[in-house]
């Protein structure tokens, strides 16, 4: 889902390069505290793996393909902040080395897919994490909704530039509409290989579920004072 | 870093490497759901350029990198072939494990809490 240069125009592409700038400088700031001797390689394996799999695309209509973007999967293993972080480094160095998503659309494209994917996979991973249990099953659940959701947001995102700094008089109703629909195929395939690779990592090391080992404290602490 | 956690990370990297290596030669080539939409309203030929119509994809200009060694997912005099693309893709995981892995590992909390 990658921007091309000339897309949206350069007053928009601009803005949105600020406010990316601006919301990756507040990661690093909060992602620090999350960020220990056991996170911050295992970020690295995060980033690398997003990067991996968005090489796959798999078809959802005829002459139509998707790739995993990975906002909520990074969300669940990382955590937000470290996260939105990880999509960022894989759009960096898609732009700079791959050509691939624009130079001057980079504070765009980092905006829907790493700031919005992730910001929105993560608020859906808080939610259903209170409800669903805290095992492999329920982290995968919650990896595979909030992927779906976090991709139709990030499409959005491309929705709302295109509003902005568009420079073709096209429905706008239209493209979002056709946007959300075959991003919510897209989302689906994404589901499935977010929901793959946690219950992967949750069954081998749990411990290494950012979005686990956040929520699993606060069930062990209601039973314990249950038992009390 | 403890050896366990290692193990972890290497199984990890090698799970990368081999998708964006070696699984990457057989993904489709439509475009992508950005791409498809940016693409309606106009006519394309059998390549995928534009032959008539109105669209979003006929505002785009070409990337500022395009002539870079891996432009495009592989390896520039290797042609686009499986071997090429994932060559190329194993270069990219190395790439972003090291970059990020490196910063992340740089601006880490020093001491654990507790």
């Amino acid at each position: 889902m990658h921007i091309a240069n000339g897309i949206v125009d350069a007053r928009t592409s601009a803005a949105f390069a600020i406010v990316s700038l601006v919301a990756l400088g507040f990661c690093v700031m909060r992602g620090r505290a999350d960020l220990d001797d056991r996170l911050a390689p295992m970020a690295g394996l995060v980033a690398a793996f997003i990067f991996a799999v968005q090489m796959l695309n798999f078809q959802v209509l005829p002459g139509v393909s998707g790739h995993l973007l990975g906002g909520a999967l990074a969300a669940v293993l990382v955590g937000p902040w470290v996260g939105a972080l990880c999509v960022a480094t894989v759009l960096i160095v898609q732009c700079l080395l791959f050509a691939d998503g624009g130079l001057t659309a980079l504070g765009l494209n980092i905006f829907n897919m790493a700031i919005l994917g992730t910001a929105a996979g993560y608020l859906v991973v808080a939610g259903l994490l209170r409800l669903l249990p805290g095992t492999a099953s329920g982290a995968a659940t919650t990896a595979f909704i909030a992927s779906v959701i976090s991709v139709v947001v990030a499409s959005q995102g491309f929705v709302l530039e295109y509003a902005m700094g568009g420079t073709t008089e096209l429905s706008l109703g239209t493209i979002a509409a056709t946007m959300a629909g075959v991003h919510t195929l897209i989302g689906i395939g994404e589901g499935l290989i977010a929901a793959t690779t946690v219950a992967t990592v949750a069954k081998v090391r749990p411990d290494l579920v950012y979005a686990l080992r956040r929520f699993r404290t606060a069930p062990a602490a209601a039973t314990e004072a249950v038992a009390a | 870093m403890n050896k366990r956690l290692g193990w972890f990370l290497a199984g990890g990297l090698l799970v990368a490497i081999l998708l964006a290596g070696v699984v990457s030669g057989f993904a489709s080539s439509s475009p992508d759901g950005l791409d498809a939409t940016a693409l309606r309203g106009c006519t394309t030929d059998a390549g995928g350029e534009i032959t008539g119509g109105t669209c979003i994809a006929q505002q785009e200009k070409d990337h500022q990198l395009g002539g870079g060694p891996l432009a495009g997912y592989g390896i520039r005099g290797l042609g686009d072939g499986r071997l090429s693309t994932g060559l190329a893709g194993i270069l990219g995981v190395v790439v972003v494990f090291a970059v990020s892995g490196g910063a992340f590992w740089l601006v880490r909390r020093r001491k654990p809490v507790g």
